[in-house]
């Protein structure tokens, strides 16, 4: 618990000294879905339909394109030995790195979505639902792409090869994203969908923690 | 008389046999001195040591028990230095230190100590990115004093160390081993430390590549 709790405080108040790193992860998220209009054309009924993908696939980029830092920077600087060394259970730690990532990239990103949502004009009876439902998807997105980054820590080019490992892996979680919002749009239940999305999570808390420390171990060889 | 053993080791990285047939002993308070030319595979013991690495042949005991067996216990009494300092740059002296032997779960109240006895009191409040290379070196060391461990594994401590520094890990050495501590540290000769056995990983080298296995 020592280790857990020291890891979330260390990383949280090394990415609170670096605000600009953090920041720019909700930058890109706001750039990336404001593009879209000037793709698709200015037309309102079209921008409120997409607005839902646009923000749960906006959302997922920022997420995994930010994850390539998080073992990296201990892996270059000899902390990820230490980690690997401590006493604590290295799937313990993993954890606390990640909860640390999601409060500094997922967190921000949740607060940033209803900005979007207001852009693309959104029905605001879709906003409960679009938070929570980003609240249950984001953290599944730190946890899934922490594996790809233990596994291509010492590959050059890692960003990039995250995201081809990850985003296949994700694809469930954003189509249970957008499922959950449109359907509160259309004043449908968004019950189920916000379940499986709990569901994805509470399968990947267990699971890739277990498999990034394995990657972890096998990269300190 | 509990006894840190290696028998037949035999450790390959990449393709190439770096050491094989490999014993050592270590009791209580011993120390041992890892010599032999780059490449001969003294980082690659430290790190076999300390679990980081399988040996491809071989076994590792404490007190007769292998050590594989309970990975957790032998990571709880060892501490490695390896070559990087892992001194993280926007965290000060004591931050650094603290994160340190927090993750050993100790408790933070040897922390002004191990500073003061690697004469880094005035130095506590300077962020990493300020510390000079032997500073960082000095503030990684700091860190065996920090959190007790029984066993040190250190690859190289002198590296970027004045001479007061050395003596001064020297001193602490000592005072480790008096208290029935061991130490495994890989050197060039730079190292004042008194009644070590000396280990040439030259002679272990298996030289040849290995012989292909199809």
């Amino acid at each position: 618990m020592t280790a857990f709790l020291g890891v979330l405080g260390r990383d949280l108040r090394l990415a609170l000294r670096q605000l600009s790193d953090a920041s720019l992860v909700v930058m890109f998220f706001v750039l990336c879905a404001a593009l879209f209009p000037f793709a698709v054309g200015p037309e309102p009924n079209l921008l409120a339909r997409i607005a839902p993908g646009v923000i749960a696939v906006s959302a997922m980029l920022s997420v995994l394109l930010s994850l390539e830092r998080l073992f990296l920077a201990d892996y270059e600087d000899g902390n990820l030995e230490l980690l690997v060394l401590s006493p604590a259970p290295l799937e313990v730690i993993v954890l606390a790195k990640v909860l640390a990532h999601w409060c500094t990239t997922g967190l921000p990103l949740i607060f940033a979505a209803p900005l979007i949502a207001l852009l693309y004009d959104m029905p605001a009876d879709g906003l409960p639902v679009m938070l929570a439902a980003l609240a249950l998807a984001t953290p599944s997105l730190s946890l899934i792409g922490a594996i790809g980054a233990a596994l291509t820590l010492g590959a050059r080019r890692g960003g990039v090869l995250i995201l081809l490992l990850v985003l296949p892996l994700c694809i469930s979680v954003l189509i249970f994203t957008v499922a959950a919002i449109d359907a509160a749009l259309v004043g449908l239940a968004a019950k189920p969908h916000l379940s499986i999305l709990g569901a994805l999570l509470l399968a990947a808390l267990p699971l890739a923690p277990w498999a990034s420390a394995a990657a972890l171990r096998l990269a300190m060889e | 008389m509990s006894l840190f053993e290696g028998r037949e080791l035999t450790c390959i990285r990449g393709e190439r046999r770096v050491f094989a047939g490999l014993d050592f002993s270590l009791p209580a308070g011993g120390a041992l001195l890892l010599t032999g030319p780059n490449g001969s595979g003294k980082s690659s013991l430290l790190r076999l040591m300390a679990g980081l690495l399988k040996p491809a042949r071989g076994e590792l005991l404490w007190n007769g028990a292998p050590v594989g067996s309970e990975p957790e216990d032998h990571r709880a009494r060892l501490h490695y230095l390896g070559h990087q300092d892992a001194v993280k740059p926007v965290l000060n002296a004591v931050e650094n230190l603290q994160f340190w032997s927090g993750l050993r779960g100790a408790a933070p109240d040897g922390i002004a100590d191990a500073l003061a006895r690697f004469d880094l009191a005035n130095l506590a409040t300077v962020a990493g990115r300020l510390l000079s290379a032997g500073q960082k070196r000095r503030l990684a060391l700091a860190r065996l004093l920090a959190a007790p461990a029984e066993l040190w594994l250190l690859d190289e401590p002198g590296v970027g160390l004045d001479t007061a520094s050395l003596d001064r890990l020297g001193g602490e050495i000592a005072r480790h081993r008096a208290g029935g501590g061991r130490v495994v540290a890989s050197t060039h000769g730079d190292l004042p430390i008194g009644q070590a056995h000396s280990l040439a990983l030259g002679d272990f080298a298996a030289g040849a590549a290995l012989e292909p296995v199809w």
